[in-house]
């Protein structure tokens, strides 16, 4: 169920919320390293570590790069904005409950409080 | 959207999160929109999620307790449980979240701006993983219903 239309941040925060990509930023936070070196790393197939990073290469955090019959993986221009991305979509739920408590401050305002439980 | 009360969180520490804003009404209000739980459930829980909440129990004092329940049946709830541990009406809540085994401490306090409310909560995660994950949102903090909502944010910034 990987979505192709995701927004930079969705993208992002999605490659972010698996504990193997996490990690796999981790590994590449200490040097580039080949695919095939992070599959045994992380005691994945081929096919299997390719997925997740496709998905950091989707979100920017990774950039790939293949010489010969090696393909190289090493952190993206994304990076830096990890944590940024994360307190931002934190920041928008929170915004979102803040907008909907406006409006039943502005009915408590109003009526006093009479009649604003559940409809 | 008025724009004009911006919602503002810092990451304070490893440990702590800190989310303010500023509401046009007198810090009364704010508190009975918080601990009234037939109106606390109509705007914790977005609408635009529709997931309905099951059971909202709340018995905002020190020393009471609260459970909210939701999801759209019994087999798909999710709980959200702790205890009141300091409440000082209008200006102060601090309650624990239970549910994910380690406990987090959530304080909100509304201050008087003189007929407005600066709100601020801060949550105090255990540990540092804890405050990681509530930021990506894997933390039991946070159902999977706000993916839905992840998506009608994504959709509304689009």
């Amino acid at each position: 169920m990987v979505q192709y239309k995701l927004a930079p941040l969705d993208a992002a925060f999605a490659a972010l919320s698996d504990a193997t990509r996490r990690g796999v930023l981790e590994q590449l936070g200490h040097g580039e390293c080949s695919i095939t070196a992070l599959a045994v790393r992380f005691n994945m197939t081929l096919t299997g570590i390719k997925k997740h990073i496709s998905i950091l290469e989707q979100a920017g955090l990774v950039v790939t790069e293949k010489t010969g019959r090696v393909r190289t993986c090493r952190l993206g221009p994304g990076r830096l904005e990890d944590e940024a991305a994360w307190i931002e979509r934190y920041r928008q739920r929170w915004a979102l409950r803040f907008d909907a408590l406006d409006d039943i401050i502005d009915e408590l305002k109003q009526g006093e409080g009479q009649n604003v439980g559940s409809e | 959207m008025s724009g004009v009360n911006e919602t503002v969180v810092e990451r304070k520490s490893d440990r702590e999160l800190v989310v303010t804003r500023q509401f046009n009404a007198p810090p009364e209000i704010v508190f009975e929109a918080w601990s009234r739980p037939e109106i606390f459930q109509r705007w914790w829980v977005p609408k635009a999620l529709g997931v309905p909440l099951r059971a909202c129990e709340m018995d905002v004092r020190t020393g009471g307790g609260y459970r909210l329940e939701f999801g759209l049946d019994a087999a798909n709830a999710m709980a959200f449980f702790g205890k009141y541990t300091d409440v000082v009406p209008p200006s102060r809540i601090v309650w624990t979240n239970e549910e994910s085994g380690e406990i987090t401490v959530t304080t909100v306090t509304f201050k008087d701006l003189g007929g407005k409310t600066l709100l601020t909560l801060s949550e105090l995660y255990p540990n540092k993983e804890g405050c990681d994950e509530a930021l990506q949102g894997s933390a039991a903090g946070l159902p999977i219903q706000f993916e839905q909502l992840d998506d009608l944010l994504a959709d509304r910034a689009g």
